[in-house]
């Protein structure tokens, strides 16, 4: 769209601006402010530089969970986008149906997140959960309160659960934008299943494609809740993701420095993130 | 011959599964829980739900939690309207860096701010008042709403304004009368989105709240820890929170895509 | 290169349940001749895209077979009948090149590569497209992705027929006429059978040998431009093509002429009197002129056209429009008006009655 410069705009902006700065600066300050320096209370502050980034840095602690967390990103990466797609290749494009599985598919998407943990802790009860019950009736040992692996498969699954309709419901929405004379002309072309999707279908979705994966990627970098819900990091420290941790060490051990020092790495990266993720969006924009 | 219905199928079982186990404990009892497994609820019971109705800690939660998202669905959709609107028609100095920044709020771990919004909604004397955790919402919902509405606005072509300028309007009466009712399906979108967001965050809900405005979310975690093994309440409430969404769910299908793809598909 | 031929084509869309099934395209006995230049005209929604879908095999017909070379294809899939098929939006597969788009049906097909090669060279040629060919085919512009999905269904040296859907509904006017001609052309270099659908008559008679006129599911009309013209058979085609359309004005018949507004006219052919149903006269407003006696008329509008003036009259409830050279006068009291008898034309229940010239 072509825009006219309003310098006068910034007036429309300014009540958004001022709420979210609130929200955003003042407690980005603190945690600048606690990640330089010592305290041990009473607003009595030592000035520290960088030594919490370097030992946040060299920590195995941070490493160990920076590793679980890219772990567990490229798992449910792995698992949810091919799977989002297919179900989304597969899905009726009209008819009844399709209110139907657009609804029941979004249902997971909506439920508060403490509430997908605990629903999955009780699904995977060992002796009493449906999961978990019909695991072991089967003959698998399953345990995820005691089996790191158990555990691990647990959560991953839960978060395929609750995260692969977005991918579906993005994608789905590339591919009805799709006109039927694309698939006509395919047809008329002789071109097979696969070329069809290789070379119309998945072009066409990968805009949308893209969003999803980061957005997917970016959240699931940040989950805290439900894993916390469901196994609050255990066995052990096997699924302690980098939320989980900071907000160990920051209201679990109270060690401020560290914490805040983590968090502003953590931070960084989120952006760097972000960042390719709207120039990504605004390079499609621009076409 | 068309087996293409099968995936969508075993999807959706898959997706339902959790929801059957979560519904069937709640209607079970506690000694038919602990007592093992059952695929129905042999001693078919209410109590759960009557004492979620009936005790206030248990009730409060869910009025506290609509409370504060309401406020913050209001506030978030409402300052975002004509910010989105000068994004999505304007250009002016910063605007591009601006629309990233609040993206990355959008994207921000609440992780991170946890401890600092505390110290901060304390000083200001807001601890545990649904004013704090509507305000502390709006760290990602207001650019969500944003986002949102820009990508909504932007499908609305400007000749509508320059018309609506033309004919005289002024440019709240514009707004008000003519534009505001014109993306009416994209505000329903953004505050459903809103809503949604502001319902399911649980981290910064707990962490700012202690007593008086304390979120189902948090009631029912402390149920969970403290009060050892009532799976059947825990399932109960839990179930009860899935209400809300599936009630509004159906009026935004074929937007949930949109909405969640930040107004960009 | 074939003969297409409809044989007792019908064919309704799946409705809704508890709606009742409503034919699209209502029986069709027609056909095409290689090797012809066909458009197929019809207002929006007449059922002539069904009909090229059904050419095509992209829809299978509710009822009735079509053949080609006396061969039913009916039940064949549509990369076997070997039909090139332009539609109104262009499609180009986004991510390959010119060359890579023009030789995907071939590739399909596996063809040795270095036959594809000389195809799409020799296509490319043709459509002037040779510059561009390793250049990204989403970056073309609508009239140059529109050749790329001719030039596909080009490259195929078995094609059948190729059809066209509006094809140039997205592109600018000034290259409309460039793209048309271009058509013509290629039609004369390689006498492939092309079937042209339009609603634009203009269109249609410039491109067409043969025009067949849809109305309401049915062929109504196939003929030259000529014929259509002057001999239009069925009230439509009188009233679809030409501009302004031939007037249409109920009357009776009384000793095998038509009579109107109590005026027995003389018209070039004799009817039967005992014709039943609803009974009209056709006249083309070229065929309208203003007389010393005959039907007592009002003028309402008066249009200049430049070279002509359409002039719109009414007698009684019936409005007739009348198209006169520039100079012609226009009487200023109780004008009357009379139709030439040699293009007066009789219909019944909308379709001309052909007794042949009397």
């Amino acid at each position: 769209m072509r825009k006219s410069t309003n310098q006068k705009a910034w007036w429309l902006v300014a009540p958004v601006l001022l709420l979210v700065a609130f929200n955003a600066f003042i407690p980005l300050m603190t945690v600048v402010n606690y990640s330089l320096q010592e305290t041990f209370g009473d607003n009595v502050f030592f000035w520290e530089g960088v030594t919490w980034f370097e030992q946040v840095l060299r920590s195995e602690r941070f490493h160990a969970s920076l590793l679980r967390q890219l772990l567990f990103t490229s798992m449910i990466l792995a698992i949810e986008v091919p799977l989002g797609i297919a179900v989304a290749l597969s899905m009726p494009r009209k008819g009844p149906w399709v209110s139907v599985c657009l609804v029941l598919m979004a249902l997971p998407l909506l439920i508060p997140w403490n509430v997908v943990g605990a629903m999955w802790n009780i699904f995977a009860l060992p002796d009493i959960g449906l999961l978990g019950y019909s695991l072991n009736s089967m003959g698998f040992d399953y345990n995820f309160t005691q089996q790191p692996v158990s555990a691990w498969m647990t959560t991953v699954v839960m978060d395929v659960w609750h995260w692969t309709s977005l991918i579906v419901l993005l994608c789905y929405a590339g591919l009805c934008s799709i006109p039927d004379a694309y698939y006509q002309a395919a047809r008329i072309d002789g071109a097979t299943g696969w070329a069809v999707f290789r070379y119309i279908q998945l072009p066409k979705m990968k805009r949308v494609l893209t969003i999803a994966i980061l957005l997917r990627f970016m959240d699931s970098f940040m989950i805290y809740t439900e894993p916390f819900v469901l196994t609050g990091g255990g066995p052990g420290n096997t699924t302690t993701f980098l939320s989980i941790d900071l907000v160990k060490i920051a209201l679990g051990q109270f060690d401020l420095g560290p914490a805040a020092a983590m968090s502003l790495i953590y931070f960084l990266v989120v952006l760097l993130i972000c960042w390719v993720f709207y120039t990504l969006m605004m390079r499609n924009e621009a076409q | 011959m068309n087996k293409k219905w099968i995936l969508p199928t075993l999807y959706i079982l898959f997706l339902m599964l959790p929801i059957y186990g979560l519904l069937t404990m709640s209607f079970k009892t506690t000694n038919e829980i602990l007592g093992g497994f059952s695929f129905f609820p042999q001693q078919f019971t209410l109590a759960n739900y009557t004492k979620i109705f009936t005790d206030p800690t248990w009730y409060n939660g869910y009025i506290n939690s609509l409370i504060y998202v309401v406020i913050n669905t209001v506030i978030s959709v409402s300052v975002a309207l004509p910010a989105a609107y000068a994004f999505s028609r304007y250009r002016f100095l910063g605007d591009k860096h601006l629309f990233f920044w609040l993206l990355t709020n959008r994207m921000a771990p609440p992780a991170v701010f946890a401890l600092p919004f505390f110290q901060l909604y304390s000083a200001i004397e807001l601890f545990d008042t649904h004013f704090a955790v509507a305000l502390a919402h709006c760290l990602f919902n207001i650019p969500l709403a944003v986002w949102i509405l820009e990508g909504f606005m932007s499908g609305i072509p400007k000749e509508l304004d320059e018309t609506a300028y033309l004919d005289g309007y002024s440019f709240w009466r514009f707004f008000l009368r003519i534009f505001v009712p014109t993306i009416a399906a994209g505000i329903g979108v953004a505050a459903f989105f809103c809503f949604m967001y502001s319902w399911v965050e649980l981290l910064l809900a707990k962490t700012l709240t202690s007593v008086d405005a304390k979120p189902i979310a948090a009631t029912m975690t402390r149920t969970a820890s403290t009060s050892g093994y009532e799976l059947g309440l825990l399932a109960a409430a839990g179930s009860l929170t899935i209400i809300p969404g599936a009630i509004v769910i159906y009026f935004v299908r074929n937007y949930i895509a949109k909405g969640f793809a930040l107004g960009r598909v | 290169m074939s003969r297409i031929e409809f044989k007792d084509v019908r064919h309704a869309y799946p409705q809704p349940a508890g709606q009742p099934q409503e034919y699209a395209l209502k029986e069709v006995n027609q056909v095409w001749e290689n090797g012809g230049a066909y458009a197929l005209l019809g207002p929006s929604g007449c059922g002539k895209t069904t009909l090229l879908n059904i050419i095509s095999g992209l829809l299978t017909p509710s009822e009735g077979s079509i053949l080609f070379n006396h061969d039913d294809v009916t039940r064949l899939p549509t990369a076997e009948r070997h039909i090139a098929q332009v539609f109104q939006f262009p499609v180009v597969y986004d991510t390959m090149t010119v060359f890579d788009n023009l030789a995907f049906p071939l590739r399909n097909r596996h063809m040795p590569e270095a036959r594809v090669k000389e195809r799409v060279t020799e296509i490319a040629e043709m459509l002037d497209l040779s510059g561009r060919l390793h250049q990204r085919a989403a970056g073309l512009t609508a009239d140059g992705k529109q050749k790329i999905s001719l030039g596909r269904g080009l490259v195929r040296e078995d094609v059948n027929a190729i059809l066209f859907d509006e094809p140039l509904t997205v592109i600018d006017p000034h290259l409309k006429w460039q793209l048309r001609s271009k058509l013509k052309e290629l039609h004369q270099q390689l006498g492939v059978t092309m079937i042209y659908v339009t609603h634009d008559q203009v269109e249609a008679l410039t491109f067409a040998d043969k025009v067949v006129v849809m109305h309401d599911g049915t062929v109504v009309q196939v003929g030259t431009p000529v014929e259509l013209f002057s001999r239009p058979s069925h009230t439509f085609v009188g009233y679809f093509i030409g501009s302004p359309g031939m007037n249409v004005l109920p009357c009776s018949i009384e000793n095998g002429h038509p009579v109107f507004a109590n005026n027995l006219l003389s018209s070039g052919y004799r009817a039967d009197t005992d014709l039943s149903g609803k009974l009209e006269i056709g006249i083309r407003p070229e065929f309208v002129s203003f007389s010393d006696d005959g039907i007592p008329v009002a003028i309402e509008k008066i249009e200049d056209l430049g070279r002509y003036q359409v002039v719109t009259v009414r007698h009684e409830s019936e409005q007739i429009k009348m198209l006169i050279s520039e100079d012609e006068p226009i009487p200023a009291e109780s004008p009357m008006i009379s139709f030439d008898p040699d293009n007066l034309r009789i219909y019944c229940d909308d379709w001309a009655v052909e007794t042949g010239d009397a």
